[in-house]
């Protein structure tokens, strides 16, 4: 049986962005031995030498001409913006210690 | 509808009235809609009255309304994708899919619930509540489109447009006696269509009949520039394969891996007399054999949560949707995740984590790299597979409509109703359930799944218009006619 614990959890949430209760990390790592026991039997096939697939289409390059289309005003842009200052989003902090 | 419409006999704007009428009347109860937009209706109604009555020549779906998964962007109208997250967004832009429904003058009544971000089989991961099933309120209709599939199954619009990853909606289509398709991947643009599973997403048509569903598919697909998974092609004529009703000297695979055990009894049953009926019009009913699938669950649940931890992480509380904790100088990754935490819900967050941690060093081959593989082994499966079927079936999921809050604590029993349908999105083949009638133990609907090569969605298309046909007249009349009454007035 696969486990992972209370603290493997919190540092995958770091990871994720995601901010979360302890209550919410202790049921996610009681939760996650039982999912991940049932998504390993993907290792129970022996894969030796098959390649893998990231996507159903042989894809390749896609190009398009190079010409100008009309796009979105600075207004329309900024509409579902949380916060805005002279025609730019407003973003916190992003250097430093916080005060 | 569509006859009335071009004949005269009802105009749009009566038609989008009295689905609205209907809306008001039953949607209390059954709370298919997130969002209805009376206004836009029948303003759209309107001018394609106008243009009808100009002499201007219509789209045969001109002037039938739509229920629209709210996991695709219409201008202007909130969009939330089922999450907190996006509460109160209004987009700047069209989906590809939205302009083109548009662009054939079909009326778009409002946007429909589902599991947020399309994650879940049951609609009851939704942050704004969950949504009944029109044949039995205290019963899910399914997920993730749920929302699209009940509106369809409550007549509240005889159109609806869904999103299927692992199965989001054949799945729902099934569990509320309906017709859904899955197109190929890549048949239908994925450009404003809101990213779970970028490699397994797809948006396609709900209908009540076969013929109805052809018609959205055919207004759907096409090549999108703006998508550059896009398939640039020739896309098979659906409509008239709906028309054929003819499965004479067709092979139909049945796949041993999606049958018997694990499925409800009276799926098995209703699955099995289907195929009698398909074998008494012509067709050659033959066997196959795809060992792989056995490992499909598990593969998808690795691939999809991997590919939503990348797709998810827009979400950053910067240049839209919701932002908490922000002031006091609280620093941006403060606010990231303050916001990611107040934004998501508990299945969204579990499969973000299980995606990060399958994605880690250390793990990335044992997890994503072996799903990655098992992927490969599926699609050679199939490849056999359709070296001796023109289509494959099985039944769509392996039990009728389950009750509310009966898997809801239980990750791993609720994956499992997925089992049927994951294997084409892994695949990127097209899918269609339609209903095979009730189940004698709870009088349930129960779907018919068939499968068909990529680019191959016409043959889904004339197998099930041929079952359709031969399963209605054996009951006197469309499976949803059996359907309880709803509401008060009607």
């Amino acid at each position: 049986m696969s486990s992972l614990s209370r603290d493997d959890v919190a540092k995958l949430a770091a990871l994720a962005r995601i901010e979360m209760s302890e209550e919410e990390l202790v049921s996610l790592a009681s939760q996650f031995g039982m999912i991940l026991d049932a998504v390993a039997r993907v290792q129970d096939v022996d894969l030796d030498g098959v390649a893998p697939t990231s996507h159903p289409q042989p894809i390749r390059n896609v190009f398009r001409e190079d010409v100008v289309h009309p796009s979105l005003t600075p207004a329309q842009a900024l509409s579902g913006a949380p916060a805005q200052e002279e025609q730019r989003f407003r973003v916190p902090q992003i250097l430093g210690e916080a005060e | 509808m569509s006859d009335a419409l071009s004949k005269g006999e009802v105009t749009s704007t009566e038609l989008t009235q009295k689905h609205l009428d209907r809306i008001a009347d039953v949607d209390p109860a059954v709370k298919a809609f997130l969002h209805v937009d009376a206004e836009g209706a029948l303003a759209q109604a309107a001018r394609v009255d106008a243009d009808r009555s100009s002499g201007k020549k219509l789209h045969p779906l001109a002037g039938v309304p739509l229920a629209l998964k709210d996991v695709l962007t219409q201008e202007g109208i909130p969009t939330t994708a089922g999450s907190k997250i996006l509460q109160g967004w209004k987009p700047q832009y069209d989906s590809t899919v939205v302009s083109k429904i548009k662009d054939a003058g079909i009326v778009i009544l409002g946007k429909t619930n589902m599991d947020e971000f399309a994650m879940g089989s049951s609609t009851e991961n939704s942050a704004y509540g969950p949504t009944f099933n029109p044949w039995d309120l205290a019963r899910t209709p399914g997920g993730s489109s749920g929302g699209s599939a009940a509106a369809v199954s409550a007549y509240e619009a005889p159109l609806a447009i869904g999103s299927d990853t692992g199965g989001s909606i054949r799945q729902p289509a099934a569990l509320t006696g309906i017709v859904g398709v899955r197109p190929t991947y890549g048949a239908v643009s994925r450009y404003g269509l809101i990213a779970y599973s970028s490699s397994l997403d797809q948006a396609g048509p709900f209908g009540r009949t076969v013929l109805d569903t052809a018609l959205l598919h055919d207004v759907m697909a096409g090549h999108d520039p703006k998508d550059a998974t896009s398939i640039n092609a020739e896309f098979p004529d659906v409509v008239a394969a709906a028309r054929k009703c003819d499965v004479k000297g067709m092979k139909i695979g049945v796949i041993k891996q999606l049958q018997g055990e694990g499925y409800q009894n009276g799926v098995q049953a209703r699955f099995d007399e289907s195929l009698q009926v398909l074998a008494s019009l012509g067709a050659e009913i033959v066997q196959v054999d795809c060992p792989s699938f056995e490992y499909a669950l598990a593969a998808y649940y690795l691939i999809a949560p991997s590919e939503c931890s990348s797709n998810l992480a827009r979400f950053d509380a910067m240049r839209y949707g919701l932002r908490t904790g922000d002031g006091d100088g609280a620093s941006a990754e403060a606010v990231m995740n303050a916001t990611r935490n107040a934004g998501f819900g508990h299945e969204v967050k579990r499969r973000i984590i299980l995606g990060t941690y399958a994605l880690s060093s250390g793990y990335y081959d044992a997890y994503y790299g072996s799903a990655q593989k098992i992927r490969t082994l599926i699609i050679q499966d199939y490849a056999k597979a359709f070296a001796q079927a023109d289509v494959l079936v099985s039944p769509t999921a392996p039990t009728t409509a389950f009750k509310i809050g009966e898997k809801s604590d239980d990750p791993i029993a609720m994956y499992l109703g997925d089992v049927a349908t994951i294997p084409v999105n892994l695949a990127g083949i097209c899918g269609m359930s339609l209903p095979a009638g009730l189940a004698d133990e709870d009088n349930l609907p129960v779907g018919f799944q068939i499968m068909a090569p990529a680019m191959q969605d016409a043959r889904l298309y004339q197998v099930g218009s041929a079952l359709e046909a031969a399963l209605v007249s054996q009951w006197g009349g469309h499976l949803i006619s059996k359907a309880p009454a709803l509401g008060g007035s009607k």
